[in-house]
C-alpha cells in the first residue's frame, strides 16, 4: 500500500531521469545549516592538509622554538619582530601553527580510525546477519561486551598496555568503535536479508559472497554513512580526551587535546589563549561534522522507505 | 428535498512539489444520502484515497485543498479550523484505513484506546463508555468482547484488527464512514465477513458509507452507487447496476472487460493498453485519451461532467454506445 | 489426463518454522507445459511451498524431484543449468528488485556470471529480454524506483527469463498490481508460455485469476492439500467444504447487492491448528470423526483428489 503523499512523490519520481547523486546533493543542500557546516569542515580539512605549508612555524622543530617567546598574548610581537597571531604557549610555540598541526593530527587519526573500524565492523556485521547461527552469536556477544564498557576505559587500558604513538591510538580507537558499525550494519542487513531481491539472487544461484557484497551491502550503507560521520566527530573527541589526559599522543606530536592540557594550568592566571583557541578549533571541527551528519541522516532516511 | 448527507462540489486537492504541481484530486463532485453506500473505484494514482483524505481534512503539506465545497449535513468543512475538525473526526465522520495499525496504537490495550475515542467526544462515565465499546465489538462480530477488550493489538489476527478498527469507527455513531481499501489485504473469507457486517451496520443505523477500492467485484456486491475515478477526476458515476451493466466511459468498460471472469478461460484477457499517466504536469484534455480506443480530436479539451441519463454523470465526448 | 512426464514432483514435503508446521505432508506434481494453480488463504503454506520448489527454502522432511531425480543430485557445478531451470517471480514489485542496481545489471548479472552470455553481449541480451516482456529497452540504465509497479513486474519476469528457465513459480505475481496492469501481465504470462514452452506453478489467492490461467488447481488449507483437480471441474463442482466456501465467498461483478453468508470463524493460528481435519471447527458438515482423524487425500474421480471424510461416507 502506498499512502497518498507517497503517490504524489512517486508521480514526481517518474519524471526525467535524475542521477541519484544529483538528487542527493539537491536534497542535502536544502539545509543552510548543513551547508554552512560542510563549508566550515572543508576549510578545516584544507588547513589540516596544508598545515606544513601554511604554518608560520613548525612547532615541533625544537630548533625553531625560543623559550623567551613563551606565553606571549595574541597579536603580540616577539623580541625578534615576529607576530604571533594567537599567542604562544609556555614553550614558546606559536599557537596558530600548533592548532594547524593539531587539526592535522586530530583529523587524520579520527578519519583513519573511523575508516578502519568501519571496514572491520561492516564485514563482521554482514557476516553475522547473513550467516546467522553461531557466527551471529559470537560476533554479537563480543560486541555487546565491548559496548557495555565506557569507551574511555577500554582506550585507557589499551594505551597503558601498548604505550603511546599514532598507530597505537588508532588501534585503540578502532577497537572501541568497530562494534557500533557491526551492530548498525547487522540491523540493516537483517531487514534487507528478508527482502525478495535477496531471495531472487538465491534463486538465480549467485554465490554467497556475491550476494553479500554486491546485493546486501550497498543497501545497508545509508545508516552506516550516518553513523560513520557522527563517529568521526566522536573519534576526534575521544582522541582529544585521551591526549588531554596525557595518554594519547606523545608530546612531540601534540594534538589539540594536548594543547588544551598544556594551557590548563594557565587558564585562571589570565593566559587563556593557550587552552581557549585549541578548544575553539576542536569545537568547530566537531560541530561542523555533526551538522553535516544531521542533514545526512534526514536525507538518507526517507529513501529507506521506498 | 432534504440536504444530502455529504455534498462534495468541485473539489481540487493539489500537491506543490519541487518538480511541479500534482493535481491529485481535480474537480471531483460526489453526493451521498443517508444510509447509502457509495463505491469509489479507481486504480493507483486515480486520486480516490486523496479524495477520502480531503473530506476528512487529512491533507498534509505540500498538499492542500485549493478549491471546492464539502458539505456534511449542510455544514461546510473546508472552512473549519483545527478545533472544528477535532470535534468532527471520530464523531460525525470516521475513517477506516487499509492497514488497521494506522488506527491502533500497538502499545495500548484495546479498551484504553476505545474508551479514549469515546471520551474525547462525550463526557460520560467510564463504565458507560466501556459498555459502548463492548457493544461495538459485538456488532462487528468479535466473540467474547469483554475478554478481547483487555488484549493488545498484536494478539489479534489481521482480520480481527480490522474489525476492531471498524468498531472504533462506529463507536460514536458517525453520520459518515469513509473506508479506504479496508479489505484489500485480507483473505477472501474474512473479507466476506467484514462486508457482511458493514452492510448490516449501514442499513440499521443509517450511516452513510464511502467504500474506496480498486476491486469492482466488491463494489458490485456492496454498494448502491458507484463513482469511477481516473487521474484525479470522476469519469463516470451512477447507480451500481446501471454503471456495471451499461458502462458509458471507455475506461469503465475497459476495466470491466479485463476482469478474468469476463473472459473465456485460457484466452488472452481484454486489456487496456499503456499505463496510468504521471499526475505531474497533467495538462488539458482527457487524461485517458492516450489509452482509449475511442479517442477523437475533441478529447484534447478536458471533457466536462454531463448527465446523459437520470442519476448518471459522465466525462466523455465519445462514450461507449 | 495426458501421461506427459512430471517435471517437478513433491513427496511428503513438510516444513517447520519452530513449532509451526507451515507445510504439512504435501505431495503434488507438475507436468511439463502445465499450469498448476495453487490457491489458499493466509497461513495455508502456499508461499512456503513455492519457495521450497524454487530452492530458496529447504524442506524439513520429504523429497523434491526434478525430471524424476532428487534435487540434491543437481548440486554440483556441472548441474548448474538444471538448477537455473526453476525460477521464481515475486509478489512485491517494490521489494523484489535491488534498489541500488540499474535494470541492465539486475537482469544481466546472472547470465554473465553463469557464463550463458559474454560480458560484452550483456546490453544487447538485456535489450532483447526487455523487448520480449513488452518494455522499452532504452530504459535499461534506470533504477527501479523510476518505474511503476507494472513495469517492475515485467523487469522481474525478464530477470527470471534471462537464465533460460523451464519452470516458473509465480508467487502472487499479480496481486499487487492494478486491475488493468494485471490483465497485461497475465497476458504476458500466457504468451510466454506458448513462446518459450514454459511450465508454471501459479500461486495466488485470487480465484478468478487462477481459474483463467490454470489447467489444474490445488487448494491448500493450513499447510495441507485439501483438494485438487482440473480447473473447470473443480470450479463447477467443488468437493471439499472449504473449496465450496471459498468459491462461494469470491465477490463477482455479476453478484449485486449480495446477502453475504460468510463461513463462520477465523482461520486458526498455524501455531495451534485444530486436531484431526484442520477445517472441522468451521465446517458446516463436520462430525465426530473429523475431530479425531485427519482425512487422507484420496482420488475421488480420475484426476481429482479430495481430503474429506464425507467422501468415504458416501458409498457409491
Amino acid at each position: 500500500m502506498r499512502i497518498p503523499a507517497e503517490e504524489a512523490a512517486f508521480a514526481a519520481a517518474q519524471a526525467p531521469t535524475e542521477s541519484p547523486w544529483r538528487r542527493f546533493a539537491a536534497e542535502f543542500a536544502q539545509s543552510r545549516l548543513a551547508l554552512a557546516g560542510l563549508a566550515v569542515f572543508a576549510v578545516i580539512a584544507l588547513v589540516a592538509i596544508a598545515a606544513p605549508v601554511i604554518s608560520p612555524q613548525n612547532p615541533y622543530d625544537l630548533a625553531q622554538l625560543d623559550v623567551l617567546d613563551s606565553k606571549l598574548s595574541p597579536g603580540e610581537q616577539s623580541a625578534a619582530g615576529k607576530t604571533y597571531w594567537l599567542g604562544t604557549d609556555d614553550q614558546g610555540r606559536d599557537m596558530l601553527s600548533g592548532i594547524f598541526y593539531g587539526l592535522r593530527i586530530s583529523l587524520s587519526v579520527g578519519i583513519a580510525s573511523t575508516v578502519i573500524a568501519l571496514a572491520l565492523g561492516l564485514v563482521l556485521g554482514l557476516a553475522a546477519a547473513y550467516f546467522d547461527g553461531w557466527v551471529d552469536a559470537v560476533v554479537m556477544r563480543v560486541a555487546d561486551i565491548q559496548l557495555s564498557f565506557p569507551a574511555i576505559l577500554i582506550a585507557l587500558v589499551l594505551l597503558a598496555v601498548m604505550g603511546q604513538g599514532v598507530g597505537k591510538i588508532i588501534a585503540a580507537l578502532v577497537t572501541v568503535q568497530w562494534a557500533y558499525y557491526a551492530r548498525t550494519v547487522r540491523s540493516a542487513a537483517l531487514v534487507e536479508r528478508e527482502k525478495e531481491y535477496i531471495e531472487a539472487a538465491r534463486a538465480l544461484a549467485l554465490s554467497q559472497p556475491r550476494i553479500v557484497f554486491r546485493h546486501l551491502l550497498p543497501n545497508c550503507l545509508p545508516p552506516l554513512i550516518v553513523v560513520a560521520t557522527v563517529q568521526v566527530a566522536h573519534a576526534i573527541s575521544l582522541e582529544a580526551t585521551l591526549s588531554f589526559l596525557g595518554l594519547g599522543l606523545p608530546i612531540t606530536e601534540p594534538s589539540l587535546g594536548l594543547l588544551i592540557a598544556n594551557g590548563f594550568q594557565y587558564l585562571l592566571s589570565g593566559k587563556y589563549w593557550i587552552s581557549f583557541y585549541p578548544g575553539l578549533a576542536l569545537l568547530a571541527t566537531i560541530g561542523s561534522i555533526n551538522l553535516v551528519a544531521d542533514q545526512l541522516r534526514d536525507v538518507l532516511n526517507p529513501r529507506l522507505r521506498k | 428535498m432534504s440536504a444530502p448527507l455529504l455534498d462534495v462540489e468541485g473539489l481540487r486537492t493539489h500537491f506543490f512539489t519541487r518538480e511541479g504541481v500534482v493535481k491529485a484530486v481535480d474537480d471531483v463532485s460526489l453526493r451521498l444520502e443517508r444510509g447509502r453506500i457509495l463505491g469509489l473505484v479507481g486504480e493507483s494514482g486515480s486520486g480516490k484515497s486523496m479524495t477520502g483524505y480531503s473530506i476528512l481534512g487529512l491533507v498534509d503539506p505540500p498538499g492542500r485543498i485549493v478549491e471546492g465545497r464539502i458539505a456534511l449535513n449542510g455544514l461546510e468543512l473546508t472552512t473549519l479550523g483545527q478545533e472544528g475538525w477535532r470535534k468532527l473526526r471520530g464523531e460525525r465522520i470516521a475513517m477506516i484505513f487499509q492497514d488497521p495499525m494506522m488506527t491502533l496504537n500497538p502499545v495500548l490495550r484495546i479498551d484504553t484506546q476505545m474508551v479514549e475515542a469515546v471520551l474525547a467526544h462525550q463526557r460520560i462515565p467510564r463504565s458507560a463508555a466501556l459498555e459502548r465499546c463492548r457493544d461495538a465489538l459485538e456488532r462487528v462480530g468479535i466473540a467474547s468482547p469483554g475478554e478481547r477488550l483487555r488484549a493488545y493489538p498484536h494478539q489479534f489476527s489481521g482480520g480481527m484488527r480490522q474489525r476492531v478498527a471498524i468498531a472504533i469507527a462506529i463507536l460514536n455513531r458517525p453520520d459518515l464512514i469513509i473506508a479506504d481499501e479496508p479489505t484489500t489485504a485480507l483473505d477472501v473469507t474474512v473479507q466476506g465477513q467484514i462486508l457482511s457486517e458493514m452492510q448490516s451496520l449501514c442499513r440499521e443505523s443509517g450511516t452513510g458509507l464511502i467504500w474506496i477500492t480498486h476491486d469492482l467485484s466488491v463494489v458490485a456486491g456492496l454498494a448502491d452507487d458507484i463513482s469511477v475515478m481516473y487521474a484525479g477526476r470522476v469519469v463516470e458515476s451512477g447507480p451500481v447496476d446501471d454503471v456495471l451493466d451499461r458502462p458509458m466511459h471507455p475506461y469503465t468498460r475497459g476495466l470491466l472487460d479485463s476482469v478474468p471472469s469476463r473472459n473465456a478461460p485460457g484466452a488472452p484477457l481484454s486489456q487496456i493498453r499503456g499505463m496510468t499517466p504521471s499526475l505531474l504536469g497533467l495538462g488539458e484534455g482527457c487524461a485517458f485519451r492516450t489509452r482509449c480506443s475511442r479517442a477523437v480530436d475533441a478529447c484534447r479539451a478536458t471533457p466536462a461532467a454531463r448527465s446523459p441519463a437520470a442519476g448518471r454523470s459522465l466525462r466523455c465526448v465519445n462514450p461507449v454506445p | 489426463m495426458s501421461a506427459s512426464p512430471a517435471l517437478v514432483e513433491l513427496r511428503g514435503i513438510t516444513r517447520r518454522f519452530g513449532a509451526v508446521r507451515a507445510v504439512d505432508g504435501v505431495s503434488l506434481e507438475v507436468r511439463a507445459r502445465e499450469v498448476v494453480g495453487l490457491v489458499g488463504e493466509s497461513g495455508c503454506g502456499k508461499s512456503t511451498l513455492g519457495r521450497i520448489v524454487s530452492r530458496i527454502l529447504e524442506p524439513t522432511a520429504g523429497e523434491r524431484l526434478w525430471k524424476a531425480r532428487p534435487y540434491r543430485e543437481y548440486e554440483g557445478n556441472g548441474a548448474r543449468a538444471e538448477r537455473l531451470a526453476i525460477q521464481m517471480i515475486f509478489q512485491d514489485p517494490y521489494a523484489s528488485l535491488n534498489p541500488r542496481m540499474r535494470i541492465v545489471d539486475i537482469v544481466g548479472e546472472a547470465p554473465v556470471v553463469h557464463g550463458l552470455i559474454a560480458a560484452a553481449e550483456r546490453a544487447q541480451y538485456v535489450a532483447s529480454l526487455l523487448a520480449r516482456v513488452g518494455m522499452d529497452a532504452s530504459l535499461m540504465r534506470r533504477f527501479p524506483h523510476q518505474f511503476s509497479g507494472g513495469q517492475r513486474s515485467r523487469i522481474g519476469i525478464a530477470r527470471a527469463l534471462a537464465v533460460k528457465p523451464l519452470f516458473l513459480v509465480c508467487d502472487e505475481a499479480v496481486a499487487a498490481l492494478d486491475v488493468s496492469i494485471q490483465a497485461q501481465v497475465l497476458n504476458l504470462f500466457m504468451r510466454l508460455r506458448e513462446e518459450l514452452a514454459l511450465t508454471y506453478l501459479f500461486i495466488s489467492h485470487d480465484l478468478g485469476v487462477v481459474r483463467h490461467l490454470s489447467d489444474r488447481v490445488v487448494v491448500m488449507y493450513l499447510g495441507r492439500v485439501v483438494e485438487s483437480g482440473p480447473t473447470a471441474e473443480l470450479y463447477a463442482k467443488p468437493n471439499h467444504p472449504y473449496t465450496q466456501a471459498l468459491i462461494a465467498e469470491v465477490p463477482r461483478i455479476d453478484a449485486r447487492h449480495r446477502a453475504y453468508v460468510p463461513i463462520r470463524g477465523e482461520i486458526p493460528s498455524p501455531l495451534d491448528p485444530p486436531g484431526g481435519c484442520h477445517f472441522h471447527p468451521r465446517c458446516p458438515h463436520a462430525f465426530a470423526r473429523c475431530r479425531e482423524e485427519a482425512p487422507a487425500l484420496r482420488e475421488i474421480a480420475p484426476g481429482r483428489q479430495s481430503a474429506c471424510h464425507l467422501n468415504e461416507s458416501r458409498t457409491p
